[in-house]
């Protein structure tokens, strides 16, 4: 049986990355063990905590449910490239304001879920807030401070 | 997870001729129920045949029906204008299940094919369970029975089924339109999903092959209103205890044409046709349905585990029909 490793491309970040992965990689595994991206993180490894958020085309998705060969020639956001330069991401800045974190392992998700949420027009209130995040755990129980950020985040003036 | 051969088609045909010689093949949607499936042993397939390629993203609506491609997100067809405007109830049902994250890459074909939530047919070490193993035994039965069903079971697998959506199809009528080998065939939602009496382990009259091409929803008449509404264990992101999808038309102070569909009672979406009968003409001012929505489920056979569903469901199917017919 055909099972050998296939070579994709993923636009991962703005530049385009050449891998050869078996085809069980998730984009998880693909971000984490084969471009070193470690940002995203692993929780559960079945869609339950969004630990593995990252935007495909813009929009979110859980990087541990999809398997990196379906995503050839698709664009990848992950942590890593937020930022411009040295400057952060609003939704990074209004993170740090707010203190939305405490061991941070779920940060990255929760920061790209929020750029996900803010685009997708459902950051209106702290209560459509609270509903749109709610694909993201934190075992820390940071919830009403990344409430707080993301709502910052998106009624900020110039914001995303 | 087991290896596998990959591959990617953009044309129907080649779909099925390919599934046709790898009968332990699967086809591949947003994948986010299946590679799931795979991570915990329950779906070996050794062949995986990613459709998302295929044609069936649009979301059309004519003078008589609302035509969803079996390939279109979730989050696709919740937000679509013409979906929130003609179908809330659609949009409802979607927006009460999973994340966004899953939403944006889950299908519509492959939420109604999820299979259940059922703790033992999911476990990671295997033990008895009739619907993954048919002849095994039923874990269940002597175990955690909260999210089972209470109607429409049988001695050998008592699993409910968990899409949300696919409650609400039921309860607007809707169809699905399946293509195999050489034929195309259209079938009521509500006789997709089968029993588990003689095959546990087959959920819907899906035959090995066959792909789901799209979803046709009747038109509605202008004065008919439906609700969702779902209760679970936490506020978001949990599947249904019990969701009820109730559908009617305004007709002056009266309710008419009432459809109601339950979701986490039963291995399908679960009509009520006797109690849709009884509600016919009634109030939407609600004071004379008690009587009615006293009978919903009286015929289950609920273990104790999963008593609470009985109450729980008429509870629910009260809940919806007030916000249907804006007396809430
Ligand atoms: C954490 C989590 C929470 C969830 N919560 C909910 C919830 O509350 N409510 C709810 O309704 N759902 C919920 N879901 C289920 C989710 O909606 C489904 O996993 C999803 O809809 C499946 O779609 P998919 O495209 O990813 O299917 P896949 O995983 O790709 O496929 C599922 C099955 O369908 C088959 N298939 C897919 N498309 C076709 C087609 N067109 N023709 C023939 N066969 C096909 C595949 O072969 C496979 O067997 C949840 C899922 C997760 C992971
Ligand atoms: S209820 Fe059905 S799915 Fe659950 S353990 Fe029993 S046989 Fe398996
Ligand atoms: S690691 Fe993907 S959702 Fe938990
Ligand atoms: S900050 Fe620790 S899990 Fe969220």
């Amino acid at each position: 049986m055909p099972t050998g490793r296939i070579t994709i491309t993923l636009e991962v970040n703005g530049t385009p990355r050449v891998i050869a992965v078996d085809p069980r990689t998730t984009l998880l595994d693909a971000l984490r063990e084969c471009l070193g991206l470690t940002g995203t993180k692993k929780g559960c490894d079945h869609g339950e905590c969004g630990a593995c958020t990252v935007l495909l085309d813009g929009r979110r998705i859980n990087a541990c449910l999809t398997l990196a060969v379906m995503q050839e020639g698709h664009r990848v956001t992950t942590i890593e490239g937020l930022a411009s330069g040295a400057a952060l991401h609003p939704v990074q800045t209004a993170f740090l304001a707010q203190d939305a974190f405490q061991c941070g392992f779920c940060t990255p998700g929760q920061i790209l879920s929020a750029v996900g949420c803010i685009a997708e027009g459902r950051a209106t209130t702290r209560e459509t807030i609270r509903e749109g995040m709610s694909g993201n755990l934190c075992r820390c129980s940071a919830y009403p401070e990344i409430v707080e950020a993301v709502f910052l985040a998106a009624t900020q003036p110039g914001s995303p | 997870m087991r290896p596998f051969h990959y591959e990617r088609v953009s044309e129907p045909v080649k779909a099925i001729a390919i599934r046709a010689v790898a009968p332990n093949g699967r086809y591949l949607a947003g994948g986010t129920d299946l590679l799931t499936l795979m991570k915990d042993g329950v779906e070996c397939p050794d062949h995986l045949i990613d459709i998302n390629d295929l044609p069936f993203r649009h979301i059309e609506l004519d003078s008589d029906e609302l035509r969803i491609g079996a390939l279109a997100r979730l989050s696709d067809v919740a937000d679509a204008e013409l979906v929130r405007r003609e179908y809330p109830l659609l949009t409802q049902s979607i927006e009460a299940a999973a994340s966004a994250q899953v939403r944006n890459a889950a299908s519509i074909g492959g939420n109604l094919l999820q299979r259940t939530r059922c703790p033992y047919f999911r476990s990671e070490t295997v033990v008895p369970c009739n619907k993954r193993t048919p002849g095994s035994g039923c874990s269940a039965i002597r175990g955690d029975q909260r999210t089972l069903a209470v109607v429409g079971t049988s001695a050998v697998c008592s699993a409910a089924h968990p899409s949300d959506l696919a409650v609400a199809l039921v309860a607007l009528d809707a169809h699905v339109r399946l293509e195999g080998a050489g034929s195309t065939r259209t079938v009521a939602l509500r006789q997709f999903y089968q029993t588990p009496d003689t095959a546990p382990d087959q959920d819907t009259i899906l035959r090995p092959g066959e792909l789901i091409v799209e979803i046709v929803v009747p038109r509605l008449d202008p004065r008919t209103v439906g609700h969702y509404a779902k209760v679970r264990d936490r506020a978001s992101f949990s599947f249904a205890l019990v969701s009820a999808a109730v559908v009617l038309r305004r007709d002056g102070d009266q309710m008419r044409n009432v459809r109601i569909a339950l979701g986490g009672v039963a291995p399908m979406p679960w009509r009520l046709p006797a109690v849709e009968r009884a509600l016919e003409g009634t109030g939407l001012d609600l004071r004379g349905v008690a009587g009615a929505l006293e009978t919903i489920l009286a015929d289950a056979r609920p273990l104790p585990g999963n008593q609470f569903k009985v109450s729980l469901a008429r509870a629910v199917v009260h809940r919806a029909l007030q916000l249907a017919a804006g007396a809430a």
